[in-house]
């Protein structure tokens, strides 16, 4: 066990755990962030997508060890309260089924308008391939993404 | 309006009584009510609340809470289910709060999300729970006002007195109203009068969802909570031997480790009994990275099954099912099931003379179809909470099924069932799966070995290597044609490991003068459950495809061949158990036909592939469009024609069917689950390949064919049609058809081919 001291939405915060430990679980369990999901543990599903320093990193396979001083965003972080324009326009289109993969898919989405603020299709599609869902959501993200996206 | 009986269970009325300080009851973390605006102002609560009947509760203030009483995985009946209480209660949805009801099938009826029914069974029961609630508002009114029943009104959550010119929300009355007498008959709107059904409302738990709230049982957590993981056999046709738990054990933050037995010796399982693997290793410990770790770090001997045979309790009664010994592997799954399909199998209909009438054909068109084994792969991975005490089982977990493996609990802990709580919590995909309830067994004898509260957690690997997969299937068809490329004969020989896909009595019998249904079934230690579909997931999508080679042998158009065959069954229908409507059946391409503008209006470029089919008691008909880009299929759109009765929640019924669309075109291409000698070949989503973003169609139309018709399923019926239509579409795209799923891999060949 070891401490580490991290900043998980604008928080600092300090835990005692394994330095393997990935962050999902550091979240999920030591600080109840539970909107972060876990679907694979392998980097294959994107249920689990967090900002570090505002870029998209999968937390299953992130150990806290590694965080050091950059910034975690979860999809608690992602606006105080729900008005992220990813999370309105996910709303005007409802997304959601079950919904299990849509924070990781709004964390994946948010990260790449970040740094691309008009996404093509073809971008929107390579930024959001590793977001699995199952439920088949996938044109109505596209869309909701194109919505935000347009309203800049 | 049509006045019924109401035929609620008494129960549902038992207490109307008011429950002070229910505010607090409902803890929610938004109180927004089911507004559609992003950013809506939250609710005031009311200081008391008062329970009209078990689904209605109403705030003094007028704010009104509608129970869902089934399961949530997504289908979204937590939203429609509460509508079509709030259609006939006659209140302003966006003053609704919905709430998951508790489990309780003696009030609540049916709570089991499976077969497409929720919102088929349940229909008439809500509507009655909102018209009855009404009903007893209306006599709060008429007795304070002191004018006839018949007079008083309602509108939007306001009763009105025409004559005298009052009026009062539901709110003023709400307490007058919880005392009033059940009614015996109460009144249901027209269809026509609908103003909530057949209208598009967001889905009520979205602003959760996007916000990261907990919704999930994999969320939650208890006071002194422990996380627990079990450890199955890693081969079907393995079982546990002994386990050395010296270096787990040693290793921080582990409490136990132990073996558990999901069944009691002698124990007749129920048809959702469904358990690969009743003996498992529990491991315990404080967090879920120890005990995923700690875990890796068990040794543990496995010893080959014997042929065992397990008596399950099914709905056609007792049935023995035989489980055999041995390691299975894919390729002799294949073998297997060419050498059965190669003798008769079990006739299940026969109509005119088959024989004679293939023997005099013009033309035999024979097509064998297989498709593999697959795993539901819902994107929440089994979980579940359990607290056992020594008289007392609370669960929280992920459950189509709760009131099947209520029993089970209720057997295997020895408690009578209402000493156990099962709470459904928001499930993260179901797809059949969470039918088979075994983890909540699994949890709660750790729970009670342990004396804590516990979370049980699968990984990825453990949910994707449990079994209760979708069978592997098989079928034959043949067709007769005469000179004039008349269908003259049918016959369809299906199989599977270890069920059969047959569904005998489903066009195109009923159309065919001379047909014949077979099945047969193998035996398998690998275990099989409910999958999105069930039987239908094959035997729909390789019927169809076949169909549109048998349209294009006898030199017609695929969709005008369909609609001859179904005028045939419409006028003189061959036999007497016809399971579907030809002329619905029929409305369904004819409306996709237009809405695509097939034939008259087909994209230059564009391989267009048609299908159709009727399940669970809707119609779903598909015409898929994709063209080939650097040699690789390109889906652009895909027209869908729905008819499902009435449409409750139009927008997010869409939606379902996008997601059915999605669903059928990932399974259909890339799906499957192999083994080599008893060991799953895909453990996790880096070999199991399932449909991503840019896979998925560039567009989807969903029409629905307006009705009156009460309604039916959805969550299944638009899934089998889709292997087909696409199918068909790379058949005029490749020039070659496609006999065996997924189809992926055979494709690779092709656009080797193109670009090589
Ligand atoms: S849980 Fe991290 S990518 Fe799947
Ligand atoms: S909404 Fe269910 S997995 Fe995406």
């Amino acid at each position: 066990m070891a401490r580490f001291q991290l900043t998980v939405n604008g928080r600092d915060v300090e835990v005692d755990v394994d330095p393997g430990t990935p962050v999902l679980w550091v979240l999920r369990d030591h600080l109840q962030l539970v909107g972060t999901k876990y679907g694979c543990g392998i980097a294959r599903c994107g249920a689990c997508t967090i900002h570090l320093n505002g870029v998209a990193v999968r937390s299953c396979v992130l150990p806290v060890s590694s965080v050091g001083e950059q910034a975690i965003t979860t999809i608690e972080g992602l606006s105080a309260d729900g008005t992220h324009p990813l999370q309105q326009a996910w709303l005007e289109h409802d997304v959601p089924q079950c919904g299990y993969c849509q924070a990781g898919q709004i964390m994946s989405a948010a990260a790449l308008l970040a740094r691309n603020p008009s996404p093509s299709d073809e971008e929107i599609d390579a930024a959001m391939n590793g977001n699995l869902c199952r439920c088949g959501t996938y044109l109505r993200i596209r869309a909701a993404i194109r919505t935000a996206a347009a309203r800049g | 309006m049509a006045t019924v009986k109401t035929t609620l269970n008494r129960r549902s009325f038992l207490k109307a009584s008011a429950l002070a300080g229910g505010g607090l009851m409902l803890g929610f973390n938004w109180l927004a009510g089911c507004q559609t605006d992003p950013t809506p102002a939250p609710l005031t609560l009311p200081e008391d609340w008062f329970e009209i009947n078990a689904f209605v509760k109403i705030g003094d203030n007028g704010v009104v809470t509608i129970m869902s009483p089934n399961p949530e995985f997504g289908q979204n009946v937590k939203t429609s289910m509460p509508m079509i209480v709030a259609e006939e209660l006659d209140v302003d949805w966006q003053r609704v709060i919905v709430e998951q009801a508790p489990f309780n099938p003696a009030i609540y009826t049916r709570q089991f999300t499976g077969g497409s029914q929720g919102i088929r069974q349940g229909w008439t029961g809500l509507r009655m729970a909102g018209a009855a609630a009404r009903h007893m508002l209306r006599q709060a009114a008429a007795r304070a006002w002191q004018v006839p029943l018949e007079e008083v009104t309602t509108h939007a959550g306001v009763l009105h007195h025409a004559a005298s010119g009052r009026s009062a929300g539901y709110g003023e009355m709400a307490s007058a109203a919880a005392t009033m007498p059940v009614p015996e008959e109460v009144e249901l709107k027209d269809v026509a009068d609908f103003t909530i059904i057949g209208t598009s409302r967001k889905n009520v738990e979205a602003r959760k969802i996007v916000t990261g709230q907990p919704l999930y049982a994999m969320d939650q957590y208890r006071e002194g909570m422990l996380v627990a993981m079990v450890v199955h056999p890693g081969r079907f046709g393995m079982r546990l031997k002994s386990v050395d738990d010296t270096a787990a054990r040693a290793m921080p933050g582990i409490r136990d480790v132990f073996p558990i037995q999901t069944f009691a010796d002698g124990y007749e399982r129920n048809y959702f009994d469904t358990n690969t693997f009743p003996e498992l290793v529990a491991i315990v410990g404080d967090t879920t990275w120890q005990v995923m770790n700690a875990r890796k770090a068990l040794r543990i001997e496995w010893e080959p099954i014997e042929d065992t045979e397990i008596r399950v309790a099914g709905f056609g009664g007792t049935q023995t099912v035989r489980i055999p010994a041995g390691l299975e592997s894919t390729p002799d799954h294949a073998a297997r099931m060419a050498e059965q399909a190669a003798r008769p199998g079990r006739v299940v209909r026969r109509d005119g003379n088959p024989e004679a009438a293939f023997r005099r054909a013009a033309r035999v068109i024979e097509r064998t179809y297989t498709a593999p084994f697959l795993a539901h792969n819902c994107m929440e991975p089994i979980n579940c909470i359990a607290h056992v005490t020594a008289d007392r089982a609370e669960l929280a977990g992920p459950i189509q099924a709760p009131e099947f493996i209520e029993r089970t609990l209720a057997a295997r802990l020895g408690l009578p069932p209402e000493r156990i709580d099962i709470q459904m919590t928001r499930m993260g995909g179901g797809f059949g799966r969470r039918a088979y309830g075994h983890y909540l067994v699994e949890a709660a004898l750790i729970s009670q070995r342990m004396n804590a509260p516990v979370k049980l957690i699968y990984t990825r690997e453990d949910d994707m290597t449990f079994g209760v997969y979708r069978p592997a299937y098989h079928a034959t068809y043949r067709a007769a044609l005469d000179e004039a490329g008349r269908l003259i004969a049918f016959h369809v020989k299906a199989g599977g490991i270890p069920e059969s896909p047959l569904h005998a009595n489903r066009f195109p019998a009923g159309a065919v003068d001379h047909y014949l249904a077979e099945e047969w079934a193998l035996d398998s230690n690998i275990t099989i459950g409910a999958f999105r579909a069930p039987r239908s997931n094959f035997i729909g999508g390789v019927e169809q495809a076949f169909l549109d080679e048998v349209a294009e042998a006898a030199g017609k158009d695929p969709i005008a061949f369909r609609l001859e065959l179904l005028e045939r069954a419409r006028t003189r229908p061959v036999g007497e158990r016809n399971d579907y409507d030809p002329v619905r059946f029929a409305g369904v391409l004819e409306r996709v036909r237009d809405a695509s503008g097939w034939g008259t209006d087909d994209p230059p470029g564009v391989h267009r592939g048609v299908a159709a089919y009727f399940c669970h008691n809707s119609y779903a008909a598909h015409v898929l469009d994709l063209v080939i880009e650097d040699g690789t299929p390109v889906i652009t759109r895909v027209c869908s024609a729905i008819d499902c009765g009435i449409v409750v929640n139009p927008d997010a019924a869409t939606n379902m069917v996008e997601g059915a669309v999605v669903d059928g075109i990932g399974n259909a291409l890339y799906g499957a689950m192999t083994f080599t000698d008893g060991l799953p070949d895909h453990r996790n989503f880096d070999t199991y390949r399932m449909i991503r973003h840019a896979e998925a169609p560039k567009a989807i139309d969903v029409h629905f064919v307006e009705s009156d018709v009460a309604p039916t399923g959805l969550g299944e019926p638009p899934f089998p049609p889709v292997f087909a239509a696409l199918a068909n579409a790379l058949y005029r795209a490749t020039g070659t058809r496609l006999y065996e799923q997924p189809f992926a891999p055979h494709l690779e060949a092709f656009v080797q081919q193109t670009t090589g």
